[in-house]
């Protein structure tokens, strides 16, 4: 399945063109301009809501926990107007007891594998672990690429993995996570782009961070990916999903990384089976927000909890 | 996910749809635009002596927003003799002194900033976040910085003293008003002249309104006065005997009948004129941040920038490449109402510039030159043109050689680094070029070759009030901004 040989990152990059961090930056600064009014941020805010990937990664995590969640994820507000997020991200332990909740709704079940956050385990451990969430019943996986190895130059390993993650998934699909934080560079960041896109299927993804760094998803690295995709799709015809994650908490934030999807590629990706957010905190956000536009009054603040530990 | 379907051998289109549609985002800010403006001499408004008014029509919607006093020989003549006497005074003025009124004129400016953005667009047609973002901060700026240089003269040439000439007679265009006023007049004030300054007779507004933040800032009278008019007021304005220097910013043509005009009378004169810049890519640039780039060059304030970026040189092997990315972003371009927050490009500034890029456009067809438009409904009344691309184009067509003033690009194509230089510099103009590329050493070499005056390296269209701005060749001569700027406003002694 993989194609990359023993060329440098150096070369990699080479190949599929360098990034201008400066023209990046100054790109999507202008996304944060476009004023996004009336039905149009109504439609916006409700395509966003089905695009979450409603998620609690903690150590704290319980089978009660969870059912909450995927209460939530199924049932954002009272107003059953507001349309259930995309799926529920959580631990693989905790596949089972989200099977319970949402299976056979159009929630899905995502699990992160692959020893996520640091993906420091010997692939025969990842790849058990993702043969399990998926047993469990996980409709998505969402991996780590192995950043040590992409660092160290090693192209060829890192491509390695994700094949063999993909083949342990089965008919689930895969989220490929690229540590944006971790890899740094923009140009870093489209290299181990397309690495990831040459192995995956049209509907997998790629997707930014763990949520577990300092710095996640930014409409930079958002944009880096999506053009990427973009390339990546005139070149082939392979449709490659986006998910930017971690760090998105406000529903105007989710606006602007909306933006930047229907400006770059287009009517067709947007909609959730071709891009997700991965967040929590940003439900309530959305929620509050369109509640506003409809009633034409924010709610008392207590109304939606600050934090999704109340979801 | 019910996406995992074989790759579609279909067309590979991206589909930019109405499926998420913004819906109008007008700015709703008032312009306060009086009925009828006079003429500013000796720091208040008067009736012109010609008692003529022209009408000032916005290019948005064609419709009549003022009534502008035009100022004849008479009026002019009023206008250097009170900044001639305001000379005396303001002319001994410390330093220390004229940075205040200076400072007070930029936080002016600043605090009805979103005011005179909406008067902007509204009286030149550019897209309200360009002047709300670009135009009028920038214009606060250049007062910042000049207030700041305006007790500093002394450090500017150590052991000589830059001593002010005396009134200058100052003449502007009408693509950035309110931004060319304040790159004529904050250099001019800080280094002690006074001024008798002439906007754009399509685009006086924000100038008649900018002399209410000089009365406000309680400037003494006579040192700042505005005659509007057409070129009949411009040529008083330079021929005027009491102009001791003449600053033109404009046309290629104006500025060589000015410079006739002026020969032989010792007044001094800069000039900053037309463009024809060459935007020069290299196959290993970052493609996607240079096609931003070349977007931002050309289709800033719809082309109505003298040192856009009009002209492409791509390298042959990624010509193809750059093409068809150019032809996506241009369909995510939002032509219309330059109100609207989300307007990227607006109103061609007049009728008469409307027609004159109609008539390149045509000559570039003509010339068997392929033109790209994307499809995109203009609004039915007011001056509006879609963004063109011409590719094929060789360095012999019209469009090629003319500066369009316009959001109209043409591509050509080079092979080597020498090739790019040659067909960069082979104009009659020089003021601006591009240069994309990965390689640090690449950029430093094009920066030297390059006959322009500003070379701007993997960006384009970057202005600060620190940096000189000017031309080679007939894009003019002297320089505005920085301290290099501050020379052209005195004399070395």
């Amino acid at each position: 399945m993989a194609t990359q040989d023993h060329r440098t990152l150096r070369g990699f990059i080479n190949d599929v063109g360098p990034v201008d961090q400066v023209g990046i930056d100054e790109r999507v600064a202008k996304y944060a301009t476009r004023s996004i009014k009336k039905n149009a941020k109504v439609f916006g805010l409700r395509l966003a809501t089905t695009m979450v990937d409603l998620t609690t990664l903690e150590g704290k995590d319980t089978p009660g926990k969870v059912a909450s969640l995927c209460q939530k994820a199924l049932h954002p507000h009272d107003d059953r107007d507001i349309p259930p997020t995309a799926a529920v991200c959580v631990y693989p332990a905790m596949v089972k007891h989200a099977a319970k909740h949402v299976k056979g709704t159009s929630v899905k079940i995502a699990s992160v594998a692959t020893a996520f956050p640091s993906g420091q385990a010997p692939l025969k451990t990842r790849l058990a672990e993702v043969r399990a969430a998926v047993a469990d019943g996980a409709d998505e996986i969402d991996m780590v690429i192995n950043r040590g190895a992409f660092l160290a130059g090693e192209l060829a390993l890192v491509q390695d993995e994700i094949a063999a993650v993909l083949e342990a998934c089965g008919d689930s699909t895969l989220k490929v996570i690229l540590e944006t934080s971790e890899l740094e560079t923009y140009d870093n960041i489209r290299a181990a782009s397309f690495l990831a896109m040459q192995v995956l299927r049209p509907g997998d993804f790629i997707k930014t961070s763990t949520g577990k760094t300092n710095l996640n998803a930014t409409l930079g690295n958002n944009q880096v990916m999506l053009e990427a995709i973009r390339d990546h799709y005139f070149a082939t015809g392979i449709e490659i999903a986006m998910k930017p994650a971690g760090g998105i908490r406000t529903a105007k934030q989710a606006l602007h990384f909306l933006i930047a999807v229907k400006e770059t590629l287009g009517d067709a990706w947007l909609n959730n089976g071709r891009y997700r957010f991965g967040a929590s905190a940003l439900l309530n956000d959305l929620v509050r927000q369109l509640v506003k536009e409809k009633t034409g009054h924010y709610q008392a603040p207590y109304t939606f909890s600050e934090s999704s530990s109340a979801y | 996910m019910p996406a995992k379907k074989s790759p579609r051998p279909a067309a590979r289109e991206l589909l930019f749809g109405d499926l998420w549609e913004y819906d109008p985002a007008p700015e709703t800010a008032k312009a306060f635009i009086d009925e009828r403006y006079g003429l500013f001499i000796n720091g208040r408004f008067v009736a012109p002596k010609t008692k003529k008014y022209f009408d000032s029509i916005s290019p948005r919607n064609e419709e009549k927003l003022s009534e502008i006093a035009l100022a004849g020989t008479a009026d002019v003549d009023a206008a250097y003799q009170a900044a001639a006497t305001a000379f005396n005074s303001w002319s001994k003025l410390p330093g220390t002194e004229r940075a205040k009124y200076l400072f007070r004129i930029a936080r002016l400016l600043q605090d009805r900033a979103r005011e005179f953005a909406v008067a902007e667009t509204l009286d030149g047609g550019k897209p309200i976040k360009e002047s709300r973002d670009f135009d009028v901060p920038m214009a606060a700026a250049h007062f910042f910085y000049h207030a700041g240089w305006a007790d500093k003269l002394g450090y500017v040439t150590p052991g000589r003293t830059l001593d002010p000439l005396g009134v200058i007679g100052q003449i502007i265009p009408w693509n950035f008003p309110l931004l060319m006023l304040a790159w004529k007049i904050a250099p001019a004030l800080a280094t002690g002249n006074t001024v008798v300054l002439k906007p754009a007779e399509t685009t006086s507004i924000t100038a008649l309104k900018f002399a209410s933040i000089l009365q406000d800032a309680g400037l003494p009278p006579g040192v700042v006065n505005f005659v509007t008019g057409a070129g009949e007021t411009g040529s008083a304005v330079v021929n005027h005997p009491l102009a001791a220097k003449i600053a033109f910013t404009g046309s290629t043509a104006v500025g060589k009948a000015i410079q006739r005009a002026l020969a032989g009378t010792g007044k001094r004169l800069t000039l900053e004129l037309g463009g024809k810049a060459a935007n020069i890519v290299f196959e290993d640039a970052p493609i996607d941040q240079a096609v931003e780039g070349i977007i931002n060059g050309i289709f800033f304030n719809q082309g109505h920038v003298c040192c856009a970026g009009s002209r492409l040189l791509v390298q042959e092997s990624i010509a193809d490449q750059v093409l068809s990315k150019l032809k996506i972003r241009l369909r995510t371009l939002r032509t219309g109402d330059p109100l609207d927050k989300n307007t990227d490009i607006g109103a061609i500034n007049s009728k008469a510039q409307l027609d004159r890029i109609r008539t390149l456009v045509e000559s570039g067809v003509a010339e068997g030159a392929e033109m790209y438009q994307p499809a995109c409904s203009l609004p039915k009344k007011g001056y509006y043109f879609p963004p063109t691309l011409f590719s094929n184009v060789s360095q012999s067509h019209r469009v090629a050689r003319e500066e369009i003033f316009g959001p109209v690009l043409s591509i050509l194509t080079f092979r080597t680094p020498e090739e790019a230089i040659e067909k960069a510099n082979n104009t009659h103009y020089g003021l601006s070029a591009g240069v994309w590329t990965d390689k640090g050493s690449r950029i430093l070499k094009m920066s030297t070759e390059l006959k322009a005056g500003v070379v701007w390296a993997n960006t384009f269209n970057k202005f600060d009030p620190t940096s000189p701005f000017g031309g080679y060749k007939e894009s003019g001569f002297g320089r505005e901004g920085g301290k290099q700027g501050l020379l052209d406003y005195a004399q070395l002694k």
